[in-house]
């Protein structure tokens, strides 16, 4: 029992010593979504930021939706999200305070690299999603509720075409990866994220191009805003907005440009105004 | 397959360079689920030795409930301590969302019904026998309990184990009330999760074979410990 009782107390101790020593440097908390943090994207910007100001950005990567209802209850400073309709909505409602658009990413149909559908001549997304109809192509749908599958809908929705439960159209329920896999064996079309589709479609030996891109309604932009300090009077204001200014300005669009993948791929275009 | 290969192999030279990002995610694991266990011990030992020798109005009903509570979805506990947390939250002053103590305070509500109940059912199920020898010999009630919590010393511990088992392996209520940060909150099981949000399926399932090394460890002593204390009997 001797050796139970200093194995007890040597846990106890060094719990209690090893207590995070919290340093005096200024730390920030950042709302984001889980697409922008798993990127690698904040891992490259970060540091720069970091290193010219000695503010340090703790990022909590979360679905967009938790992302804005956790600047709206004051448990961060800033948020960096997409879904501009949400995000003026609640700027509106008085919760933020200084919106900024810092980036996009886009979506992009892609299809059998034959596209027997002829869709490649194509520049409307919503024409192509109807075109794809009225041949015998499968269509792959996340069917998910992820932002890819919500931007999906969203053009149906303007084809007219209420696409659930035709035979055409399969819900895979899965992620990016594994739903363009599925469009590849069925040789259906199916919308992905350009990111996504750069990183695997070599890795997978997808038989499979690009068939429509550019499309506004494929544009996926990224805003950045200041939890409203008037609002929740703790938060760190003058260092988020130190964070917000920086962002857009010359220095942090050049970092987002120049952040690559792993395979060297550009997966956001600066447009901050 | 190949994956499953490769996840070993990328796991074992994880374990040879130990990298000092890794060796800090590593160590806060450990630090928040021991500190998570020490809590839970510290309250749930006593409250499952009064469950166990005493009987009282609504004992049966404590007990149902401790039971059930063994079964707590980390979801539900790290969405009701986020809220309570939160800035918004009743306990938004202490500005303690999104730290390690936080998750601390996680995993010792997940941890507590476990180390409770299962003490509890380690004291009932001592001989009532040595109860009795032992008032018979003039011992204070604290001694009989005292006496009994050591006859009852290897079922507690076994409470203690799987509390310990149920925490290093949880990530969902960390996941909400640590956030995941980079550094700072980011332990083995969110660090998991990631790499596996990410698509670094291998890096990810080294991860997980690093954890069940560790645990195999530490569940190697306590059960030394355990063994050491029915010995001595």
């Amino acid at each position: 029992m001797r050796l139970f009782k200093s194995l007890l107390l040597s846990v106890l101790v060094l719990s209690v010593v090893s207590v995070p020593a919290v340093s005096a440097e200024t730390r920030i908390r950042c709302a984001s979504t889980t697409s922008t943090q798993n990127s690698g994207l904040f891992d490259y910007i970060l540091p720069i930021f970091e290193k010219k100001t000695g503010i340090k950005v703790d990022v909590v990567g979360v679905g967009t939706g938790a992302a804005l209802e956790i600047g709206k209850r004051g448990d961060c400073d800033v948020v960096f999200v997409h879904a501009e309709e949400f995000e003026l909505k609640a700027l509106k409602e008085g919760y933020f305070v200084n919106r900024y658009d810092v980036m996009y990413n886009d979506f992009i149909i892609i299809g059998p690299s034959n596209d027997l559908a002829k869709i490649k001549d194509m520049k409307s997304a919503s024409d192509a999603f109807k075109r794809i109809t009225e041949t015998n192509y499968f269509f792959v749908s996340r069917g998910d509720r992820s932002g890819t599958h919500i931007k999906e809908l969203s053009i149906w929705k303007k084809a007219g075409i209420e696409p659930k439960g035709q035979k055409w159209y399969l819900e895979v329920g899965q992620g990016m990866e594994k739903t363009q896999r599925v469009a590849n064996e069925k040789k259906a079309y199916t919308l992905t994220d350009r990111g996504t589709w750069l990183a695997t479609k070599d890795k997978d030996k997808l038989e499979m191009s690009i068939v429509l891109e550019g499309d506004p309604i494929l544009f996926n932009q990224y805003g950045i805003m200041a939890v409203n300090p008037e609002r929740h009077r703790h938060v760190k204001y003058k260092e988020a907005m130190e964070f917000v200014i920086w962002i857009i300005s010359q220095e942090g669009q050049k970092a987002i440009a120049d952040f690559k993948d792993k395979n060297s791929n550009q997966l956001f275009i600066p447009n901050a105004k | 397959m190949d994956s499953i290969i490769s996840g070993f192999v990328k796991a074992f030279s994880l374990i040879f360079h130990l990298d000092k990002e890794l060796l800090g995610i590593i160590f806060l694991s450990l630090k928040v689920s021991g500190l998570a266990l020490i809590i839970a011990a510290a309250i749930g030992l006593p409250f499952g030795a009064i469950i166990g020798l005493r009987r009282f109005y609504g004992r049966d009903l404590i007990i149902s409930v401790l039971n059930t509570f063994m079964g707590l979805p980390p979801v539900v506990v790290g969405l009701s301590l986020y809220l309570i947390l939160s800035r918004s939250g009743p306990l938004g002053f202490m500005g303690l969302l999104y730290t390690p103590s936080a998750m601390a305070t996680a995993q010792s509500i997940l941890a507590f019904p476990i180390v409770a109940s299962l003490c509890h059912s380690a004291i009932v199920s001592v001989d009532p026998i040595i109860k009795q020898a032992s008032v018979t010999l003039g011992a204070t009630p604290l001694q009989v309990t005292i006496t009994i919590m050591k006859e009852a010393r290897y079922g507690i511990m076994s409470g203690v184990i799987a509390a310990f088992g149920r925490v290093m392996a949880e990530v969902g209520a960390i996941l909400i009330v640590g956030g995941n940060i980079a550094g700072y909150t980011r332990v083995m099981t969110t660090t998991i999760a990631l790499e596996t949000d990410k698509g670094n399926f291998e890096l990810a399932l080294a991860l997980g074979i690093v954890l069940l090394a560790i645990s195999l460890m530490i569940n190697m002593v306590l059960h030394y410990v355990q063994k050491l204390g029915v010995r001595t009997k």
